[in-house]
């Protein structure tokens, strides 16, 4: 027999705000998240836009031991699992005594790195790098640091599929514990966001030049958006059989009912149309409904010319023109390999109370973004059941769906 | 350095990189509880050892020490040496 399962605490840190309180708000008031950071022009980036998360502050809440393995994505990470154990009625306590896993999206650490060579550069000594830094370079390093710090004795692996990291995190916590392999997996997704991380990327001509307005430059789905923009910080989602969290009296934030993957097996960086349209019906398939049940799709749509074209074409083809759509992006810019577990997060914020984030700066549609039904402006509008998209490079695209909790 | 500088400069450091009380170093204190090290924090302690001091203890150095004044009295003689 397969198991429900269900989402019992979710926990931000992101561009729009630091908290699940303050990322609501911002969603609510259609609220950027996008800066100019000046630094990336001198570092001889084309594009200086980024989504802004500050660094926090763990003095307060772990010890120099903890810290010490950590750079930005163990960082945001632990900032965003905190919330998601807390809302969730989780404790450490329970956690050592349990079996709790952790999957984590995760896919570089570009600064811990480069921090670490110019150490060994500038010294020319191993041994006086210091015993942090193997543990912030990995790219497990959310893992190694949370897995010790929570005491967490399930499954414990990371995620690294690109921009779609953290979905595909959640759609495998959702899977080990439908099977009855775990009662409850740590899931999610951190993008780091220092100078470093994003230079290569910015090299490929991708990013928006908007950088007179950056609050307008990312604009998924209008005609004339120019790039995405990169961002980061980490989102943490809760994922547990409703067996465990009904023993536990946890809060119920939803259900997750459908996961739908696949490899576009074609060009590294493209999207692909055939990719999307077999992983959302994959999706749907999964979960056994009829596409007219899903009330608004949370889009991958990352402002980028071609990417949002062929999601509209596949969201068109799938869903028709009706259902509601908005990409969260247009606000937070690309958080990459947290998107995918922050948009889940987004998703059910609006879920849970009843509105759809605006897809902002869509003022006018382009030939494909006009087919479908993309909500410009906030909108209270009562959500059963939603789908969110995620796609990376390489070809590799998730799907998920996720609907209200009825007993 | 006379002793009283190395005693001042190391209880400087090493209750930064450790994050201990500086009270809690004294000459008479046990090093290695006192400052809570792992097996890891040796690398760590080598680090700022370096930093400060310019010269690298060895694991055999560090066998020897027990309290803060065994440390001072290495610290000591490497500086005589250098």
């Amino acid at each position: 027999m397969e198991n429900r399962v269900v989402i019992t605490g979710i926990g931000t840190y992101s561009c729009l705000g630091e908290n699940t309180d303050a990322v609501l708000d911002s969603l609510r008031a259609g609220k950027s998240g996008i800066v100019f950071d000046e630094s990336r022009k001198e570092f001889g980036y084309r594009s200086a836009l980024t989504g802004f998360v500050k660094e926090p502050d763990l003095k307060p809440f772990l010890s120099r031991r903890e810290r010490i393995g950590m750079h930005e994505p163990a960082m945001f990470a632990y900032m965003s699992t905190r919330e998601a154990l807390i809302q969730s009625n989780l404790d450490v306590d329970f956690l050592e005594k349990t079996e709790t896993g952790i999957i984590f999206g995760n896919d570089s650490t570009a600064g811990a790195v480069i921090q670490t060579i110019d150490k060994v550069r500038e010294r020319k000594d191993t041994t006086l790098i210091g015993s942090g830094d193997i543990f912030q370079n990995m790219n497990c390093t959310v893992n190694m640091n949370l897995s010790t710090i929570f005491k967490l004795k399930g499954i414990n692996i990371s995620m690294s599929a690109a921009c779609a990291s953290g979905s595909h995190a959640i759609g495998m916590g959702y899977l080990l514990i439908k099977q009855g392999l775990q009662d409850r997996v740590i899931c999610g997704g951190a993008q780091e966001i220092n100078v470093y991380a994003m230079a290569s990327f910015d090299g490929l001509g991708a990013f928006s030049l908007n950088e007179s307005d950056p609050t307008k430059a990312s604009r998924p789905f209008d005609r004339d958006r120019d790039g995405l923009v990169p961002s980061g910080g980490s989102a943490t989602v809760i994922v547990e059989s409703l067996e465990s969290a009904l023993k536990r009296n946890a809060p119920i934030l939803g259900e997750i009912i459908g996961y739908g993957f696949s490899s576009n097996g074609d060009h590294i960086s493209n999207p692909n149309f055939d990719g999307q349209f077999r992983s959302l019906n994959m999706a749907l398939k999964q979960a056994n409904i009829d596409p007219k049940v899903v009330d608004y799709v949370n889009a991958h749509a990352t402002s980028t010319p071609v990417g949002d074209t062929t999601e509209a074409q596949a969201i068109h083809s799938v869903f028709g023109s009706k259902v509601p759509v908005s990409s969260t992006k247009s606000m937070t810019g690309h958080e990459c390999w947290m998107a995918g577990a922050s948009e889940i997060a987004y998703s059910l914020m609006m879920m849970n109370n009843d509105f759809i984030a605006p897809n902002i700066n869509f003022e006018n549609p382009d030939e494909d973004s006009a087919k479908i039904n993309i909500v410009p402006e906030y909108k209270e509008h009562k959500i059963d059941c939603f789908l969110s998209n995620s796609f990376g490079f390489g070809g590799t695209n998730s799907s998920l769906i996720i609907k209200k909790f009825i007993k | 350095m006379e002793r009283a500088e190395i005693i001042e400069t190391t209880k400087r450091f090493l209750s930064e990189e450790f994050e201990v009380d500086p009270n809690e170093i004294q000459a008479e204190n046990n090093l290695h509880s006192t400052l809570d090290l792992d097996s890891l924090d040796y690398v760590d302690l080598v680090v700022v050892i370096e930093e400060n001091l310019g010269f690298k203890p060895t694991g055999d150095d560090f066998k020897a020490i027990q309290s803060f004044n065994d440390f001072y009295d290495l610290v000591e003689q490497k500086l005589t040496v250098a």
